[in-house]
């Protein structure tokens, strides 16, 4: 599986309140979510995404509440993945069970640039920048997250 | 091979002899919890895959504390929609308005948690009953999910952080000093996928309300858990409330952990975390003239009846500031009912103080105290990221309910003995 799209890079301990405010998890609704997602730290967030495209971040993203709202929010507003140097532990549990997918990988957190067109590889965690033409290559997941990966999340995998 | 608390309790859950860091295990759990927003979330992944029924009613706990009582439309359908799912399954632990608390203070308040427990919770405060000697942690809500079917959830075995507590408080420090000067110590992710496990003197001498303070924040350093051992003031607290049998786990002697961070706790001064990070943080002397509009006293952090108590020692013949909300919430029903008994209550509204029936309202920037533009609040809740409790260009400061109380006395950020 591979995706590919604009790079939206934000810095260092992203939080899922800023992800997607409290005020809005009234609603469990995908949709209703998206439109207000990232809206504390970059309002024209939803304006410019697009479909496949990449959210780019420092350390510790998706710190904070354990909202699942925030992993639901980035998906449902067309994201493709999150490439982080880390993920706080229960945004990266969530967005394993919801088919989410998210890349550790340090230098490619630090190097590519907002703007850059970048293509991941989902079942090899290569990145490519197309803009500079680089290759990184993310973290695998164990062997355990694949089958959940697989079965097409959490759910899907109790089911067999 | 030796193992810290943390590895030991996950090992029994698991069925295993020992478990090593980085291992992958199924644990067996023995209490499964979710709020008003969570739930939602879960009930409808639930429904989605098709699920006959839960694994046990008796070991799930469904609490309407975030937006309730209901705070509007898209709220209460939220709240409908758990309390029919409580309804349908016969959910023995399920708490409406009128006998809900905020959940973290309600499960151990009810003994629904307790020492040797595996606990896990759709919300990243779950780590709270550590303070009891369980394993606890937040996870999502498709992990709820499949956790009320199964009864069951894959962990990492976490590496562990010693923190040794020395001496003991003096003053008006207490455990959110402590949890705010580690956090300050080790940063908001000093503790990414690892445990916390706090031992040494200084823990045995720390209150069981100091303990599921510090507990509680071990999320704001990126913990799995924190976690505390188990003594007499732990089985003290569970006697005549914890329903079923303590199991106690020790840290082996050799356990390994990746570093050692002493804290000596007669050396802390009462400590605030400064917009926008739990990490932010000053002791008091650094940060005085700051201006507040607003302070805030309760949460899963900060709303059990210690905290009830020192607020009421501060606010008592004294009044609010004016153009000061001061907004004090307990954290349970049971809370409230002392405040009110023990006159606390009265402390309160006299010296010009809203007095709330519990909830989370405030601390998530739901309802119940919202900042405008500008504004400033002190609080003794857990987060102060951007727009947290308002609006964007809004901030928090997190404090103890000394430091908040003594603030909401003068209009600025103030150390409480020198009121």
């Amino acid at each position: 599986m591979n995706a590919t799209g604009t790079v939206h890079k934000y810095g260092d301990d992203v939080n899922t309140d800023v992800i997607i405010p409290a005020r809005y998890l009234n609603t469990a609704s995908h949709q209703e979510l998206a439109v207000h997602c990232m809206e504390d730290i970059d309002k024209d967030y939803v304006k410019n995404v697009k479909p496949g495209d990449v959210v780019v971040a420092g350390k510790n993203f998706g710190c904070g509440s354990s909202r699942e709202h925030a992993p639901i929010a980035l998906k449902a507003s067309g994201a493709s993945c999150v490439i982080a140097k880390t993920f706080a532990r229960i945004f990266y549990r969530n967005s394993i069970n919801i088919g989410f997918p998210i890349l550790e990988c340090q230098e490619a957190a630090e190097e590519i640039a907002a703007g850059n067109k970048v293509q991941v590889d989902f079942d090899t965690g290569v990145i490519t920048d197309e803009t500079t033409g680089k290759t990184y290559q993310a973290q695998p997941y164990p062997e355990f997250l694949q089958n959940i990966i697989k079965s097409g999340g959490l759910m899907e995998s109790i089911k067999g | 091979m030796p193992m810290t608390m943390t590895q030991k309790i996950l090992a029994a859950h698991a069925g295993l002899p020992s478990v090593q860091p980085g291992q992958l295990i199924e644990a067996s759990l023995d209490m499964v919890l979710g709020n008003d927003i969570t739930s939602p979330v879960a009930i409808n992944e639930f429904e989605r895959c098709g699920a006959r029924g839960v694994f046990d009613r008796e070991k799930i706990a469904l609490v309407l504390d975030h937006f309730a009582p209901n705070k509007d439309i898209k709220a209460a359908q939220q709240c409908k929609q758990t309390r029919l799912f409580a309804d349908k399954y016969d959910i023995k632990n399920f708490f409406d308005v009128g006998r809900m608390g905020i959940e973290h203070a309600l499960l151990p308040e009810q003994g629904l948690v307790g020492p040797g427990d595996a606990v896990v919770g759709a919300d990243s405060h779950t780590c709270t009953y550590g303070a009891l000697g369980a394993f606890s942690t937040g996870v999502g809500s498709t992990d709820m999910a499949a956790a009320m079917i199964t009864g069951k959830l894959w962990f990492k075995i976490p590496s562990a952080i010693k923190v040794e507590l020395i001496n003991k408080p003096t003053g008006f420090v207490c455990g959110k000093d402590v949890v705010l000067h580690l956090i300050g110590e080790i940063g908001v992710d000093g503790a990414l996928y690892q445990s916390l496990e706090f031992t040494g003197p200084g823990a045995a001498a720390l209150s069981m309300d100091d303990r599921f303070t510090i507990a509680n924040m071990a999320i704001e350093a990126g913990a799995k858990n924190g976690i505390f051992p188990v003594d007499e003031k732990t089985l003290e607290y569970c006697r005549d409330r914890f329903q079923r049998e303590p199991r106690v786990f020790e840290a082996d002697a050799d356990a390994e952990y990746t570093r050692t961070v002493t804290i000596d706790l007669s050396a802390l001064r009462p400590t605030v975390s400064m917009p926008h990070l739990p990490e932010n943080t000053k002791t008091i002397e650094e940060v005085s003239d700051v201006k507040i509009d607003q302070s805030v006293i309760g949460s899963c952090t900060n709303g059990r009846i210690s905290d009830m108590r020192i607020a009421a020692q501060i606010l008592k013949s004294r009044k609010v500031a004016k153009n000061v909300r001061c907004i004090v919430i307990p954290a349970t029903q049971e809370v409230y009912l002392q405040c009110v008994r023990e006159g606390l209550a009265e402390i309160f509204i006299e010296a010009g103080a809203v007095f709330s029936t519990p909830t989370c309202g405030p601390c998530l920037g739901g309802y119940m105290g919202i900042l405008a533009e500008g504004e400033r609040a002190v609080s003794t809740t857990n987060r102060n990221f951007v727009g947290r409790m308002g609006h964007v260009e809004s901030e928090v400061i997190l404090a103890s309910p000394a430091v908040a109380a003594a603030s909401a006395v003068t209009g600025y950020l103030t150390d409480p003995a020198k009121l």
